[in-house]
């Protein structure tokens, strides 16, 4: 009988990264429900593209780069990449909008820097910037909840939408965008930016159809479903307390400032945690650990420095939404961070990082 | 127009003076290029870089020579030494360095004390006298490679250190795991290969 | 405000940072009295068991040893001794694969038991007598060295730590499956007691802590029950959290402080001991017991009964385990400590040692080990479960990176290799194992520093030493050529005779052209003068003969009788010229010299023994060489006096010596005769100013002689310069390279006798006998 030798500790807490990654994605289901419920199947029909694009970039690029493909694929890390990617695109987008996202995503962003553990901008939200950047029209056609939409969305008209930009009956995601009266219906946070720029306030604007008693229509309930997936990683100990926390707290301090100086110019704090992409970025996208910072301090600092930006960019930017843009940026300031926000180890004095 | 050249030279001539005066003030007393190299050198000083010791060779990398000629030092070596002259770092000239260390041994019968690798050892690492026996300090000796040819009767050996626990460098996979055969009536342990 | 007495005092606990909680499985083990085994066959008792340096051996293979008798001797205060576990034969010292994760084999001696377990005289220890440095000697003398893992000797721990404020004593165990203290407490908590009371006798602490963690009730409580009776004693129940067993954990756990980096406990007036220390010197002091025997827990699925068992030292791994029914699987893992910092053994001869508290013997699914290793995904799981506040991402990185000064500044050094972070790693890193390699190579870089500092003053020194050579050769050479120069310059002025007996010459030369008869006159005066030389010469040689033959045994004065021989000659020559200045006298004297050459020619074939003088003369001809020749002559002849007594065919050495010099003077000489009569003139003249020479000669020989002497002492002079520099060790090569030197050193000339040295190592190479180097001279 022979022994084998090993180096110690000879104990595993036996969470493994695939596991992780399946939480992560398992967390995001609610979610996606609330996003089927509200603008129909064609998220699932984007979900889909999504992976199969993911796959079979991870697989290419691994082929090339000469490394075990099938272990690597079961890390789900690729999956997590897509279903990010697929829930914050319009449903009705385009699929080469998609296939080019994600494959964007996992050639440029993640194995081109060096794989799982070496990128350094979260490669969903580098997809989504580099999408509506490049293709703002198909970005931006995101339809109102499916109950304010004037056509009756029929059964194929998601595949056909899809596949060939037009609806079964052949109406342009335009037309199907426009409302009973002929107006055009955008997201919630775009409606409020739009009407601000008009003069509108704030309170003539939710008046609109697609706000709901609170936030958006639709969208308040889909980022409650994300809070609930985000909590359920946190009580699994998936994510920490820190960054979501973070995220949110900025988030709602800088709205609530604003909402207080003045309320008809500035949503209230509900309102912007519960729109657009708030709580997939707090709970999903923020705390993807490779891009984000590792220290316990950095992470404070990166969360707020997410909420912040969102809430600038809101404000104050040109874009209705400002997820991708303030994650991007901050996994751009994420080194530094690092650096400033090492501890203090064991036995040493504390020195004045800053 | 010509006030305006006038101004413009004289502050060009004022900060000048400003800059001479800070570069004098605040001069930063940095060791000589060619300290910090000789530093960085393994100081074998076993001449494999075409140079009678480290030191010359430091001098020569400070006037432009090619900086990978140091086997002892390897690519480490190399690495620090690019990094200091701020040019790329290239691989090591010629053999391949020994990835172990090694110590000069002298086999102490065959050794007619002859005194030439004495003098051949730019550490004094070896004792002996003429007529009698030499024997290297393995402590001192820097693994050079001097005295191997000098010996008329080449009874100097290079061989590598042998390993100690103090020195060992978890390479867990060089452990060689024994076939136990395990008798479990009286625990007698028989080993094999 | 409380004080941080009054806080610890109420029962005040801190925490320290991160800390995880793996399934600890000590109940399998902790409810099961302490097994006792029987003997095994052989015991190999490592020499070194400890942090520091082997004692000195005491025993003989084939000696008869008795329990307890020690093995080594504690010469050191690094040293701690090692003890026969029971009595028996020593069979072997040999080297044996040590309990070390590296399992490089270190000496063994390896014992046999007699089974009689027949106990050396034991004196036990009256605690309220003996002092300080008795208990602290018996401490040391019964081998005792931390139990809890790292082995540092004891007695310098307890002998430091005079007067700290807090005794802690490390009962945490926080190792899952380790069960070895816990058991020892519930048995022993009594002895135990006793063991902290001499420690704190040791010490005098103003309190002693006891942490024990909080999933061993038994032993808190027979400890609380041992503890009683003494108010300063407080046992201290922490929450079980791995590693709250560190030293530097346990510290921040009971009292809130932080050891400082590079810094030991002791400097911030705590001092800490394993529990398994302190039952052992209650032994040693009050029962005279040395540590032969330890608690090992014996664990793990392969085993059918896992248990503690008191093991002696030196036993085998192997036995353990059958005595607990070891049923293997395929690749199993033989682990001695637990499983969270124990390291795998490559075979299970392997011997218990001091610190070894467990042997777990797991099943993979047991224990599933991390072998699938994936890439980093930074998830900073590890930061939070580091006890030392790193960041074991960077950490890695950096490791992979060899960035050596990185991992410095990134505290590399401050990782207690606890394995937390590997533990917790969700990519199965082992985060440790590329950390204690990283440190391995930083521990070897800075060796390596120290080697090339090391490297580099020898060096120096060294090129220091041969330039200080230098420089004085060249100062002896200096100091030469202006000796050479005076001579020059005397040599000078002897060729200014020379030019003015050429000028007589010169006046001289219309003689040659004189009448007949004159000439004819002139031949019978010749005749006439060459027979009465021939007489005087025959004369002479016989006399010379027996001074050559009488002389003999003192060659050394040879040369000088030689010497003075040709000046006797010279004399005869030399004279005619200058008394007769007239021309007829030039002639006569010239064929005087002409004859004289001719039959010094002839005598110097056919006598060997006469050679020296022509030699001589030879040499008197070439004044440049004049002061060195004689030194060369002074030294051939001291040489040839050690010879002589050393040798007593020194006359065979006498013949010898001169035998290759005829040739040379022979052809010389036929030279000399070949000369026309000015030449031979000329010659006559040299041999009269050979003879001045010689008159100075002896005056020279002396000085050379003087200087020689000097020069002598000049040499050894070199041998301190070596001293001061930092190769003491070398300073025997060197000198006796310059005593190889001086016996060589017939050429007193430094170069000379770097020739000649040079020759000898030539020789040498040959691997011919070493030969007189005289002959090469």
């Amino acid at each position: 009988m022979s022994f084998r030798i090993a180096s110690s500790p000879h104990n595993h807490s036996q969470q493994h990264t695939c596991v992780l990654m399946q939480k992560v994605i398992l967390a995001c289901l609610p979610g996606i429900a609330c996003q089927v419920y509200f603008f129909g199947y064609g998220v699932l029909l984007q979900l889909v593209l999504a992976i199969l694009t993911a796959w079979a970039s991870e697989a290419l690029v691994l082929r090339l780069r000469q490394k075990p493909v099938l272990p690597r694929l079961k890390d789900h890390s690729a999956m997590l990449t897509a279903v990010l990617l697929a829930v914050s695109i319009p449903a009705f987008a385009p699929w080469w909008v998609i296939v080019l996202g994600t494959a964007f995503a996992i050639i440029i962003v993640k194995q081109l820097y060096g794989g799982l553990g070496h990128n350094l901008f979260n490669p969903a939200m580098a997809a989504y910037v580099f999408l509506l950047v490049s293709f703002p029209q198909q970005m931006t056609s995101w339809l109102p909840p499916l109950t304010l939409q004037a056509q009756q969305q029929q059964w194929l008209d998601p595949v056909c939408a899809v596949f060939t930009d037009f609806s079964c009956a052949g109406y342009s995601l335009t037309q199907l965008k426009t409302d009973i009266d002929g107006m055009t219906m955008a997201t919630p946070l775009d409606t409020i930016k739009t009407d601000l720029s008009t003069g509108k306030t704030l309170t003539e604007s939710l008046q609109q159809p697609v706000f709901d008693s609170f936030g958006g229509l639709g969208w308040n309930y889909i980022n409650l479903a994300f809070l609930l997936g985000g909590l359920w990683l946190w009580q699994q100990k998936v994510i920490q307390w820190r960054i979501p926390v973070a995220v949110l707290g900025t988030l709602g301090l800088c709205s609530l400032l604003g909402y207080l100086i003045d309320p008809d110019l500035h949503a209230s704090p509900l309102f912007h945690l519960l729109s657009g992409g708030t709580m997939l970025a707090a709970f999903f996208i923020a705390t993807d650990p490779v891009s984000a910072s590792t220290t316990l301090r950095g992470r404070l600092y990166y969360g707020a420095l997410i909420g912040l930006l969102i809430y600038l960019i809101r404000s104050f930017g040109g874009f209705p939404d400002a997820v991708a843009f303030a994650v991007m940026l901050a996994n751009l300031a994420v080194p530094l961070i690092d650096y400033y926000s090492r501890p203090r180890t064991y036995g040493h004095k504390p020195k004045g990082s800053f | 127009m010509l006030v305006a050249l006038i101004a413009i030279g004289c502050l060009a001539l004022i900060f000048g003076a400003i800059l001479g005066y800070a570069a004098l003030r605040f001069k930063v007393e940095a060791d000589p290029l060619v300290d910090q190299i000789d530093d960085i050198l393994p100081q074998t000083q076993c001449g494999q870089c075409g140079y009678p010791g480290c030191r010359p060779y430091a001098e020569a990398i400070a006037n432009g020579d090619a900086i990978n000629k140091c086997p002892p030092g390897g690519e480490a070596a190399i690495k620090k030494l690019a990094d200091l002259m701020g040019v790329a770092a290239t691989p090591l000239d010629g053999a391949q360095t020994p990835a172990v260390k090694r110590v000069a041994y002298i086999r102490e019968d065959e050794c007619i004390g002859c005194t030439k690798c004495i003098q051949a050892c730019p550490v004094d690492a070896i004792v002996g006298a003429s007529k009698l026996m030499h024997t290297v300090l393995i402590d001192e000796c820097t693994g050079c490679d001097l005295c191997v040819e000098p010996c008329p009767v080449n009874c100097i050996d290079m061989v590598p250190l042998p390993g100690t626990v103090e020195r060992w460098k978890w390479n867990l996979e060089a452990i060689p795991v024994r076939v136990v055969e395990s008798n479990l009536a009286n625990s007698n342990v028989v080993e094999s290969n | 405000m409380q004080s941080l007495f009054q806080q610890i005092k109420a029962g005040q606990l801190w925490d320290f940072h991160g800390g995880i909680h793996p399934p600890a499985r000590k109940q399998q083990t902790s409810q099961k009295p302490i097994g006792r085994l029987s003997l095994p066959d052989r015991l190999y008792v490592p020499l070194r068991q400890h942090i520091g340096v082997p004692g000195s051996l005491l025993v003989a293979v084939g000696q008869q040893v008795l329990k307890g008798q020690p093995l080594t001797l504690a010469d050191n205060a690094m040293a701690v001794p090692v003890h026969a576990p029971t009595s028996g034969t020593v069979l072997a010292i040999e080297p044996h694969i040590a309990p070390h994760p590296s399992a490089l084999p270190e000496l063994c001696v390896v014992i046999a038991p007699d089974g009689l377990e027949q106990w050396r005289e034991r004196q036990p220890l009256n605690l309220a007598e003996c002092d300080r440095l008795s208990l602290l000697q018996r401490i040391q003398d019964a081998g005792i060295a931390g139990m809890g893992g790292a082995g540092f000797p004891t007695h310098l721990k307890t002998g430091a730590a005079n007067g700290v404020d807090y005794l802690i004593i490390n009962a945490v165990e926080c190792e899952p499956y380790i069960s070895a203290d816990d058991v020892l407490m519930q048995e022993f908590a009594t002895t135990i007691v006793k063991g902290i009371d001499i420690l704190c006798e040791l010490s005098g602490p103003k309190a002693v802590l006891i942490g024990i963690e909080d999933d061993k009730p038994g032993a808190i409580a027979a400890m609380q029950a041992a503890c009683s009776q003494r108010e300063q004693y407080l046992v201290k129940t922490v929450p079980a959290k791995y590693p709250s067993g560190g030293e530097k954990q346990l510290i921040q756990l009971l009292t809130s402080k932080e050891v400082p980096a590079g810094r030991r406990p002791l400097d911030i007036g705590i001092v800490m001991q394993n529990v398994g220390t302190v039952f052992a010197i209650a032994q040693a002091v009050l029962e005279d017991m040395p540590l032969i025997s330890r608690i090992v827990t014996v664990v793990g699925d392969s085993l059918t009964q896992p248990q503690n068992v008191l093991a002696l030292i030196g036993t085998p791994v192997g036995y353990l385990l059958d005595a607990c029914g070891f049923s293997p699987e395929p690749a199993q893992r033989i682990i001695m400590g637990g499983p969270m910092m124990g390291f795998t053994l490559p075979s299970v001869s392997v011997p218990v040692v001091k610190t070894s508290n467990c042997i777990l013997a797991p099943s993979q699914a047991e224990l599933p080990s991390a072998n699938n290793e994936m890439d980093c995904i930074r998830c900073g799981a590890c930061a939070e479960v580091c006890p030392a506040v790193l960041l074991p991402q960077q950490l890695l990185w950096y490791s992979k990176a060899k960035d050596l000064d990185k991992l410095k500044e990134y505290h590399l050094a401050d990782c207690i290799e606890c394995g937390a972070c590997a533990y917790v790693c969700p990519s199965e890193i082992p985060l440790v194992h590329y950390y204690r390699v990283a440190k391995a190579e930083i521990r070897e870089q800075s060796r390596d520093e120290l080697k090339a500092e090391q490297a580099k003053a020898r060096f120096e020194a060294r090129n220091e030493r041969l330039e200080q050579d230098k420089q004085q050769r060249a100062a002896r050479n200096q100091a030469l050529a202006l000796q050479r120069q005076q001579l020059m310059a005397e040599q000078h002025k002897g060729r200014e005779i020379e030019q003015a007996q050429q000028r007589v010459d010169a006046t001289a030369e219309p003689v040659q052209e004189l009448s007949k008869e004159q000439i004819i006159a002139l031949r019978e005066q010749k005749k006439a003068e060459a027979r009465a030389y021939q007489a005087q010469k025959t004369a002479q040689q016989s006399t010379a003969d027996t001074v050559e033959v009488v002389e003999a045994p003192q060659v050394a004065d040879a040369p000088e009788v030689a010497g003075n021989s040709v000046s006797s000659e010279a004399v005869a020559t030399a004279t005619a010229p200058e008394t007769a200045a007239d021309p007829r006298a030039a002639a006569v004297a010239a064929a005087i010299a002409r004859a004289k050459a001719k039959k010094a020619q002839t005598e110097s074939v056919e006598v060997p023994v006469a050679a020296p003088p022509v030699t001589a003369a030879l040499v008197t001809t070439e004044p440049v060489l004049d002061t060195r020749a004689a030194a060369v002559a002074a030294a051939i002849a001291r040489a040839k006096a050690k010879k002589a007594q050393a040798e007593p065919a020194a006359v065979a050495v006498a013949a010898t010596n001169p035998a290759p010099a005829p040739e040379a003077n022979a052809t010389d000489a036929a030279a000399v005769s070949d000369n026309d009569r000015e030449a031979v003139k000329r010659q006559a003249l040299a041999a009269a100013i050979a003879r001045a020479q010689a008159k100075r000669q002896q005056a020279n020989t002396e000085a050379a002689m003087d200087a020689h002497a000097a020069l002598s002492d000049e040499r050894p002079a070199t041998a301190p310069d070596i001293v001061a520099g930092p190769l003491a060790t070398a300073n025997t090569a060197a000198v006796n390279a310059i005593t190889a030197a001086e016996d060589h050193i017939p050429a007193v000339d430094p170069r000379k006798a770097a020739i000649a040295a040079a020759i000898a190592r030539a020789k040498a190479k040959q691997q011919l006998s070493a030969t007189d180097p005289k002959d090469q001279a």
